[in-house]
C-alpha cells in the first residue's frame, strides 16, 4: 500500500486517472473505445433496424404476435426454409392509393419548398444586410420557433386558420365571408412553410452574410440596376444556400405526418400518413415496412442529387 | 448600397407570419370562454384546469424524465462520435460512422419509429429483451436520433478548436484522457450545453417516434396533446403551449443576451 501511494503521489489523482488505468487493465485503448461505443450503438439501433424493416417488408400480415409471417421456418425434417413475399411491393405499384400518395407527397413538398424559398430568401437577405445588434435579434427571432414544440406550432396554426379562427374573424370585420382553409391541401402547404421556414432561412443567411459587398458595389459602379445586380451577382452566388435550404425543407416534408393529419383533409394524401394508417389502423406491419422502404428510396434520391449539386458548385469554384 | 422598400417589407411580413399564430394562441389561453376564438374576458381558468389534469401532468413528468435521460445518453455518445470523427483522421469505417450518425438527421420520423419498433419486437422474440415497450424503448429511440444532433454541434466546435493547446498539454506529459478532460472538455463546454439542450428539446417534442415505440401506459406529453387536439381545440392545450413557449422564449432570449455580452470580450482577447 505504501509503495503504491508514493508512486501515485506526483500525479494529481483525478477520476480519469483511474478510468485510464481501468481501460489499460482491460486491454482497451481509449481510442478504440471512443470509436467503438457510438459505432456499436448506431449499428444496433440504426443500421440493424433498417435491415429488419427490409426483412419484414418481405413478410405478409398474419394474425398473432407479432402480426406477420416468419421469414425463416424450420421444417419437420430440420430443413430451414426461407419464405419471401413480394406481394407488398407489387401492391405499392398496382394500388393507386400508394402511387398517388407518393406523387402527391413529392408535389406538396416541392410546392411548399418553393413557397418557403420565396418567403425565406428576402428575409434571409434582409437579416444578412442588417447591422449588428439588430441582426442578432432578428436571427434569434428566426431560431426561437425552432426551439418551441413543432406539434404546438402546428396546433397554433390550426387555431389561426379554422372556420371561426383569427383570420376569418378579421375578414369578418370587413364583411368578408369566412374562407374554408382547414382540411385542405392549402392548409398543408401553409403548415409546411410555417414550420420549416427557419430551416430555409438559416442556410440562406449563412450564405448571404458571406457575400462580399465589394462585388455589389462593383456591379453598381458598372451601371447595373439593383435588380440586375441581384439577378446576376447575388442570386448565382447564393445557389449553395438555396440548395441547402430547399433540401432541409423538402426532405423532411416528404415524410411528414403531423401536418397532413392535423391540417389536411381526408383527401390529403401523404406517404407518412399512409404509413402511419397502415401500421396503426390496419395493423399491417409488413405493408407499412414496404411503404417505408419505398419512402427511403424517394428520400435518398434528392439527397444524392443535392450532394452532387454541391460538389459541382465546389468544383466550379476551384 | 441603395436600400429599397422590398426587403424590409418582406422581412416584416415574414416575421408576422411566423409569430401571429403563436401570439394569438398565447392571448387566447387567457380567454374565459371555452371557445378558443371568441374573446369573452380575461381568465387564468385554463391554467388551473391544466394543473388539475392528472393525465396531462403524468405525461409531462414522463416526457421530462425521458428527455433528460435521452439527452444525457445522446450527449455522451454524440461527443465520443464527434471526437472520433474530428480527432482520429483515419480509421477503418470512418465514412460508415459519419454516414450512420448523420443519417437520422434526414430520416423521416415515421421510418425511424417503425424500424425501431420492428427491431424491439424482433429482439423480444429472439432474446426476450426488451420485455414489452415503454419508457426504456422511448429513451433508446430518442437517444439515437438526438445523438446525431449532438454530434453535429460538438463536431463543428471541435474542428474550430486550436490544436496547439492540446499538443502543449501532451508535450508537458499529460495522457490523452487527461488532455481531453482538462483541456478539451472545458473549451467545448458551451457546445456540450447547447447539444444537450437541443437533444432535450427534440425529445420533449417528438410525437411520431414515441408513438411507435411506446407501450400501454407510457404516453408522452406530445402523444396526449395530439390525441386531444385531434378531436378539436382544447383551451388547456393553449395554456400548456403558452407555458412551454414562455419558458423557451426566456431561455433563448437569455442565451442571446449572454452571447451578445460575451462577444466584445472575445474580440479584445
Amino acid at each position: 500500500m505504501v509503495s503504491l501511494d508514493t508512486e501515485a503521489a506526483p500525479v494529481r489523482q483525478r477520476p480519469w486517472t483511474i478510468l485510464e488505468r481501468g481501460l489499460g487493465a482491460m486491454g482497451l485503448s481509449g481510442r478504440a473505445l471512443v470509436i467503438f461505443a457510438p459505432a456499436l450503438w448506431l449499428t444496433v439501433f440504426f443500421l440493424v433496424p433498417l435491415a429488419v424493416v427490409f426483412g419484414i417488408s418481405l413478410a405478409v400480415k398474419e394474425f398473432g404476435r407479432p402480426p406477420y409471417s416468419d421469414l425463416l421456418t424450420v421444417g419437420e425434417d430440420g430443413t430451414v426454409q426461407l419464405t419471401l413475399h413480394l406481394s407488398n411491393y407489387l401492391r405499392l405499384f398496382t394500388d393507386a392509393l400508394y402511387v398517388n400518395a407518393y406523387i402527391s407527397s413529392i408535389r406538396i413538398s416541392a410546392v411548399a419548398t418553393i413557397i418557403a424559398l420565396l418567403i425565406g430568401y428576402p428575409m434571409a437577405y434582409f437579416i444578412a444586410r442588417t447591422q449588428d445588434p439588430w441582426r442578432n435579434i432578428l436571427l434569434m427571432l428566426v431560431i426561437l420557433p425552432f426551439w418551441t414544440s413543432f406539434l404546438l406550432r402546428v396546433y397554433a396554426l390550426a387555431g389561426f386558420m379554422r372556420g371561426n379562427g383569427v383570420i376569418n374573424n378579421f375578414l369578418g370585420l370587413f364583411g368578408i365571408e369566412p374562407i374554408v382553409m382547414m382540411q385542405t391541401d392549402f392548409a398543408v402547404y401553409v403548415g409546411i412553410v410555417y414550420t420549416y421556414l427557419p430551416f430555409m432561412i438559416l442556410p440562406l443567411y449563412t450564405n448571404l452574410v458571406k457575400l462580399d459587398p465589394a462585388l455589389l458595389e462593383a456591379s453598381a459602379d458598372l451601371g447595373a440596376k439593383p435588380w440586375r445586380t441581384f439577378l446576376s451577382v447575388t442570386l448565382p452566388l447564393s445557389v449553395p444556400g438555396i440548395i441547402a435550404g430547399s433540401m432541409l425543407v423538402f426532405i423532411p416534408a416528404i415524410g411528414e405526418f403531423v401536418i397532413p393529419s392535423l391540417l389536411g383533409g381526408p383527401g390529403t394524401l401523404m406517404i407518412g400518413r399512409v404509413l402511419w394508417d397502415e401500421f396503426f389502423a390496419n395493423t399491417n406491419w409488413p405493408r407499412s415496412a414496404a411503404v417505408a422502404v419505398a419512402m427511403l428510396v424517394v428520400v435518398v434520391v434528392p439527397i444524392m442529387l443535392m450532394q452532387r449539386a454541391q460538389d459541382a458548385v465546389i468544383e466550379r469554384r476551384k | 448600397m441603395r436600400r429599397g422598400w422590398f426587403f424590409p417589407l418582406a422581412a416584416v411580413l415574414g416575421f408576422v407570419f411566423l409569430y401571429a399564430p403563436i401570439i394569438s394562441l398565447v392571448v387566447f389561453s387567457f380567454n374565459e370562454s371555452r371557445l378558443v376564438t371568441v374573446w369573452s374576458g380575461f381568465s387564468t381558468h385554463w391554467y388551473g384546469e391544466l394543473l388539475r389534469d392528472p393525465q396531462m401532468l403524468g405525461a409531462a413528468w414522463l416526457s421530462l424524465q425521458i428527455a433528460a435521460i435521452s439527452a444525457s445518453i445522446a450527449l455522451v455518445l454524440g461527443t465520443l462520435c464527434a471526437v472520433a470523427l474530428v480527432r482520429f483522421r483515419r480509421f477503418r469505417g470512418r465514412t460508415a460512422l459519419a454516414g450512420m450518425v448523420s443519417a437520422p438527421l434526414v430520416m423521416p420520423d415515421v421510418i425511424t419509429g417503425l424500424s425501431l419498433l420492428l427491431l424491439f419486437v424482433s429482439m423480444e422474440a429472439l432474446f426476450g429483451w426488451p420485455a414489452g415497450r415503454g419508457m426504456m424503448t422511448i429513451i433508446i429511440a430518442h437517444s439515437t436520433f438526438c445523438m446525431a444532433y449532438v454530434t453535429v454541434v460538438v463536431q463543428s466546435r471541435l474542428s474550430d478548436l486550436d490544436l496547439s493547446l492540446e499538443e502543449a498539454a501532451m508535450d508537458l506529459g499529460a495522457t490523452p484522457v487527461r488532455v481531453f478532460f482538462d483541456i478539451t472538455l472545458p473549451i467545448i463546454a458551451p457546445a456540450l450545453v447547447s447539444g444537450w439542450l437541443l437533444g432535450f428539446t427534440l425529445s420533449l417534442d417528438d410525437l411520431v417516434i414515441a408513438s411507435f415505440v411506446s407501450g400501454p401506459g407510457s404516453s408522452t406529453l406530445p402523444m396526449v396533446i395530439f390525441s386531444k387536439v385531434r378531436l378539436g381545440v382544447s383551451p388547456d392545450v393553449n395554456a400548456l403551449a403558452s407555458i412551454i413557449i414562455g419558458i423557451v422564449a426566456l431561455g433563448v432570449v437569455a442565451a442571446t443576451l449572454i452571447q451578445l455580452r460575451g462577444r466584445p470580450r472575445k474580440a479584445r482577447a
